[in-house]
């Protein structure tokens, strides 16, 4: 930290309020709040509501960045509340909105279910075209390291929908998916045990796929967990074209390990619990 | 699947234009410079430049592909450009039209032009 | 239950337009749809402009003597400048949105290095190539016609 940051100070927080049985529009509202260091942008809103108003509506749950609830455009740029303490972007004022391209429930509240139900529509699990996974639950799929390279970074998402916020096309296109959620099935497309790029292409290569990114790169910009929604999409667009165009075949998911038949039980190991529901 | 097709043929176009085009910049841009394709001197407009390039058939053939590759690789971007705006189902499908219209009359008619030089 | 009133909070045009402390790519995004557009508007004139030699060298003459003064020069000198910047920064585009220039995935690791990272060295060399090609074809519009 750098010393002109040191030290407690008072910051105006200038929220962007939005209540919905009486405003028209959103409007600005300024509260002071002392700030220590080390306070996060979270903590600020929270002493806003205990002492000066509890009217003051937002949504936060882990306040360590790993539920995605508190997502907000903070100085401008979308952010984690939680995740972004006060005296490293703010010297006297400090900016806080509800996340842009989506609706205001209230105040600082986004509503984000057009995020999830578009996430839902494109499958986000693990699709067999050979085995029902239900059938044969335990069974192990192959897959090695490397493979699980190819999308452990996009499975780090947390749905915050940050990105969505920063997103360009987004700012227009209500038909467009958005980064979110074609990251993620890019994150699926590319895992081995999958089969489902046949179904998620339909989507995904439709009028609100990947055909409207353009690669601004904000999505990864403001990702709070290095998820890096542009690289995922621009990835599933080489599978998509490269696939219209012939020149991958129809991917086949990996197979399963099966039982060993050297396997021996060891000496001394106790036989499992019996079920404590009836089994089918 | 529909936009995966139109968006591959986009940027297949824009390969097609990034050499057409190039070669078609030098000649017109350049003539100072590199005098490519200007028999007629450095300038590149003069009659007898443009009448000698319209009498080549290869170079015919080529502003015909750059005619349709620039129109397709346009007005795709156009098109793009448009339906992010965030326009309605009925607006989209007249944009498609007025586009696919315009671009095949604009084709007909430079590819007219072009073959019409010829014997000028 | 039915749903309450809320605010529709999308930005329209203006998040088009973002960056600054952002993203430079993002100011690229902007240029690469103004420079399509101008190059695009030129283009469907300069199709009605060049047919005309097939009327001869009379009409021809005559386009030029029409489309000639400092206005259409200065406006054919800024088409030359959206191609070339359209042109290096599309090459960087195809790379990209073919998935050669961002990379595979890889482990975050804070602070995140993103595809953004991985792509720079080449928009610098793309928009350093595009730099060139202005200055070659400024001299030969500017000092040699």
């Amino acid at each position: 930290m750098d010393s002109q940051h040191a030290g407690a100070r008072d910051i105006v927080y200038v929220v962007r309020r939005y209540n919905p049985e009486t405003d028209a529009a959103p409007h600005n509202k300024e509260f002071t709040v002392h700030v220590e260091p080390g306070m996060t942008v979270l903590d600020g809103l929270h002493q806003i509501k205990s002492e000066q108003d509890a009217t003051l509506v937002w949504r936060f749950s882990c306040r360590m960045g790993v539920c995605g609830s508190c997502g907000m455009l903070i100085n401008g740029k979308p952010m984690l509340a939680c995740n972004t303490q006060i005296m490293h972007v703010a010297e006297r004022i400090l900016t806080i909105g509800p996340l842009p391209n989506f609706e205001i429930i209230r105040d600082l509240v986004p509503d984000l279910r057009p995020m999830f139900n578009r996430h839902i529509s494109g499958m986000p699990n693990i699709r067999r075209t050979d085995v029902d996974p239900k059938a044969v639950p335990t069974d192990e799929y192959y897959q090695t390291p490397e493979e699980l390279t190819r999308f452990l970074q996009f499975s780090y998402c947390i749905k915050c929908g940050c990105c969505m916020a920063a997103c360009p096309t987004m700012a227009t296109d209500k038909e467009y998916y958005g980064p979110m959620p074609l990251a993620q099935f890019h994150r699926y497309n590319v895992d081995t045990r999958d089969g489902g790029f046949e179904q998620r292409k339909k989507i995904a290569g439709g009028p609100g796929g990947v055909a409207r990114c353009h690669y601004a790169g904000e999505c990864s910009n403001v990702c709070p967990k290095g998820v890096d929604p542009a690289r995922a999409i621009q990835l599933m667009k080489r599978n998509l074209v490269f696939s219209y165009l012939g020149l991958i075949g129809k991917k086949k998911p990996c197979g399963t390990i099966g039982p060993d038949p050297h396997a021996q039980r060891m000496d001394g190991v106790p036989d499992a619990p019996k079920y404590t529901i009836e089994q089918k | 699947m529909r936009e995966t097709k139109f968006w591959t043929w986009h940027l297949l176009a824009g390969c097609a234009i990034l050499i057409l085009g190039s070669l078609h910049m030098i000649t017109m841009h350049l003539d100072g410079v590199l005098g490519l394709f200007n028999p007629a001197g450095p300038h590149a407009l003069d009659w007898a430049n443009v009448a000698a390039r319209a009498k080549q058939t290869a170079y015919v053939v080529i502003y015909i592909l750059l005619l349709g590759t620039a129109l397709f690789h346009g007005f795709y971007g156009l098109r793009n450009i448009v339906f992010e705006l965030g326009i309605g189902k009925g607006a989209r499908s007249f944009v498609n039209a007025v586009l696919v219209i315009g671009g095949l009359a604009l084709f007909a008619f430079g590819t007219w032009a072009a073959v019409a030089a010829q014997a000028v | 239950m039915a749903d309450p009133k809320k605010y529709d909070n999308r930005l329209g045009l203006k998040g088009w337009w973002g960056g600054g402390r952002w993203g430079f790519e993002r100011y690229l995004y902007t240029l690469h749809r103004l420079t399509g557009l101008g190059v695009l508007s030129y283009f469907v004139l300069h199709i009605f402009v060049t047919s005309s030699r097939a009327f001869g060298s009379v009409a021809w003459e005559q386009w030029m003597g029409t489309v000639a003064g400092p206005f259409f020069r200065v406006g054919e000198f800024l088409v030359v400048l959206a191609f070339i910047f359209h042109a290096f920064n599309g090459v960087r585009l195809i790379l990209i949105e073919l998935g050669f220039a961002v990379g595979p995935a890889e482990e975050p690791i804070y602070p995140y290095k993103t595809s953004l990272n991985t792509q720079r060295p080449l928009m610098i060399a793309m928009m350093f190539l595009a730099g060139v090609a202005v200055i070659v074809t400024g001299y030969d519009f500017w000092m040699l016609h």
